[in-house]
């Protein structure tokens, strides 16, 4: 089954070249599409809406083609569902009356629009503030109303254009457990733009990764970080040891453990539950203080560190990585390659 | 896929941690309250009506909070009280006809049509540019043509009710004193025409210059100013025509204010008098009458696809 399909698909504007010959063939779950800024990721989803026709190649959503007429279109946007990436609500109203209308925009008769919107907004956690004016909501119930918008007609696809922007680590992770309801709850497949690797991995069941409008790579999750676990630890220097970090290398290393450096950091290939035990072990036998000791499953942002060419989501991803280790160190490795569509 | 099993979903319960399986199969939906919608979907055309109902209510403040309900509806008690007043003087006093026409009407209240099209038209189309919604309407069945139509005919339809309801009250007082049913009835319907024609012509220059802008004061201050520099201009030509006794210029020179147009067309075809600038009603030539009538009608037109070019660039 494919939700997403695009053949050869370039579009082409007088000074720039957003998508060149992107081929893709995306499967239900939650598909995380990443690029830098530029990257053509918002270009695509205009072409799939039918709001934007495509210079070259062809592209189909949920089995329709999106140039095959207004008709064809307005059926693909009433099964699909659409959340920008920029501040779309009005202020003055509440955002219940906002969702309603919006329902009806997609065809809903009024009844079932009113039912759908109460339903909706209590998924997605907004409670009594529904009823209130959007202009007093915070951004991360704001962030909630769109995603609400995009859901409240029962769509079978929704399009969420960088829907963790402007969110605190806290507010992030509501919403990726959100988009990850979305789709295991609600039986909705998810495309979701981020140029944060780190949030995806955690998110998605497959990760699309473009680049200057072509594809960097296509693959499902699990591939991505199968042989992923490293360690990231950092100790402190004591008396006995003025320079902890390079003895704790030296003691690791023969323990025999593969070990690269990043100043005070190291990471540690782990091998399974062990490698834990080791390090743990080794630093305490030392008598050092562990500052640190966290998962890092960084190999999604090592496309980008083997292709030098992209310094800027490097950064990105760096950033992105420290939240959202942090959170998951603690649980076993995400294991959700259940349903996940398949690779490229 | 999400219609498969719409089953599992019970209806109305907020979760059921358990019998919540989160680790099961991801395309199984799980019995945690999510209910599918199946009903009807009714389509673009349905939209369109929805979001004309919805923008007309608007214009009058209704569904939308109580101080934004205060401008329209002064507005229109203004409209509809003036020709109360009318209508009781002609009972009271016993006149034979009405102390002014229909067509007049609306030339004598020219400044609260001028403000109710400049409060509402930003109202109307700047909210959903500035605070940037309309993306979220093209990406719904609701297409440009369906948008812009559905905002014209809902601004057009608020000026008709604004136009088009003193004059019901002149008509129905008319009756009620006894005036002639023939000659009421025929200048109650000449009125109508006139009213429809102005709200048409009003409705696209409004929207069109509120749409031009996302800020709403700019809005409503250029609106004000389209209205009403026009009118000012063309009445110093006009007695300026008037002076130098050139009076076949004085209906020309109307169609260079909104007002104008309205005034030449009715002077010309609905018997209207005409409300030139001049000590004595100059009649417009039957050219410059049909004149009018083209160019308040390209204006509309041409307001209308100006609307759809704007949102051509504004969507997404």
């Amino acid at each position: 089954m494919t939700v997403i399909a695009t053949e050869n698909l370039s579009k082409r504007f007088p000074r720039v070249t957003a998508l060149d010959g992107l081929t893709l063939d995306i499967g239900p779950g939650v598909t995380g599409l990443v690029g830098a800024n530029g990257a053509g990721k918002s270009t695509l989803i205009k072409i799939l809406l039918g709001l934007s026709p495509a210079s070259e190649g062809s592209a189909s959503v949920l089995g329709l083609d999106v140039a095959a007429g207004s008709d064809t279109a307005a059926t693909i946007r009433e099964r699909v569902g659409y959340m920008p990436e920029h501040d779309c609500l009005p202020p003055d109203v509440s955002a219940t009356e906002f969702v309603v209308h919006m329902a009806r925009m997609s065809g809903l008769p009024a009844t079932a629009a009113r039912e759908r919107t109460a339903d909706t907004l209590r998924h997605v956690g907004l409670y009594e503030e529904r009823y209130r004016p959007i202009g007093g909501y915070s951004t991360g119930m704001k962030q909630r109303v769109k995603l609400a918008q995009a859901l409240v007609h029962d769509p079978q696809l929704v399009f969420l254009d960088e829907p963790t922007n402007g969110l605190d680590p806290v507010g992030r992770d509501d919403m990726l457990g959100l988009i990850r309801r979305v789709h295991a709850d609600f039986g909705i497949s998810v495309l979701v733009t981020s140029h944060l690797l780190g949030e995806l991995e955690r998110t998605c069941d497959h990760v699309v990764v473009i680049d200057g409008g072509r594809l960097l790579r296509s693959s499902s999750t699990s591939d991505f970080t199968q042989s992923t676990a490293t360690l990231a630890v950092e100790v402190t220097d004591t008396d006995a040891h003025p320079d902890g970090t390079a003895t704790l290398r030296k003691a690791l290393a023969g323990a025999g453990l593969e070990i690269t450096a990043d100043g005070r950091l190291l990471y540690v290939q782990a091998e399974g539950d062990d490698t834990y035990d080791v390090v743990r072990d080794a630093v305490a036998g030392l008598g050092l203080g562990l500052v640190r000791m966290e998962q890092r499953r960084h190999r999604i942002a090592e496309i980008f560190r083997d292709d030098d060419t992209l310094p800027a989501s490097n950064q990105a991803s760096t950033q992105a990585s420290t939240p959202t280790t942090a959170s998951t160190s603690a649980t076993a490795p995400a294991t959700d390659p259940a349903g996940s569509p398949h690779a490229h | 896929m999400p219609t498969d099993a719409p089953a599992t979903g019970s209806p109305g319960s907020t979760g059921n941690p358990g019998t919540t399986a989160a680790t099961a199969a991801t395309d199984v939906i799980h019995d945690i309250g999510y209910r599918h919608y199946d009903g009807p979907r009714l389509g673009r055309g349905y939209a369109r009506r929805s979001l004309f109902t919805q923008s007309l209510r608007a214009a009058y403040g209704l569904g939308r909070s109580a101080k934004s309900k205060v401008p329209p509806a002064l507005l229109f008690g203004i409209m509809c009280l003036v020709a109360l007043i009318l209508v009781a003087v002609a009972i009271g006093t016993g006149m034979d006809e009405l102390p002014l026409e229909y067509t007049d009407y609306a030339i004598y209240l020219q400044p609260v049509i001028f403000l109710f099209i400049a409060a509402q038209a930003p109202v109307s189309v700047s909210r959903d540019l500035r605070f940037r919604t309309v993306p979220l309407y093209f990406s719904r069945p609701v297409e440009r043509l369906d948008y812009v139509s559905a905002k014209y005919a809902a601004m057009a339809s608020a000026l008709f009710v604004l136009t088009a309801t003193p004059l019901l009250i002149l008509y129905v007082g008319a009756l009620l004193a006894k005036l002639d049913f023939t000659d009421q009835t025929k200048g109650f319907a000449q009125g109508l025409v006139s009213a429809a024609l102005l709200s048409l012509l009003f409705a696209g220059i409004g929207l069109a210059i509120a749409a031009l802008t996302p800020r709403r004061g700019f809005g409503v201050a250029a609106v004000i100013a389209a209205f009403t520099v026009p009118f000012g201009a063309v009445s110093a030509l006009q007695g300026i025509a008037w002076e130098q006794d050139n009076l076949g210029a004085i209906g020309w020179f109307a169609l260079f204010s909104p007002i104008g147009l309205i005034d030449n067309v009715q002077s010309t075809f609905l018997g209207a008098t005409p409300a030139t600038a001049s000590p004595e009603p100059v009649d417009p030539s039957t050219a410059a009458g049909t004149a009018a009538l083209l160019v308040a009608l390209a204006l509309a037109a041409g307001c209308f696809l100006f609307l759809l070019r704007r949102y051509r660039k504004a969507g997404l």
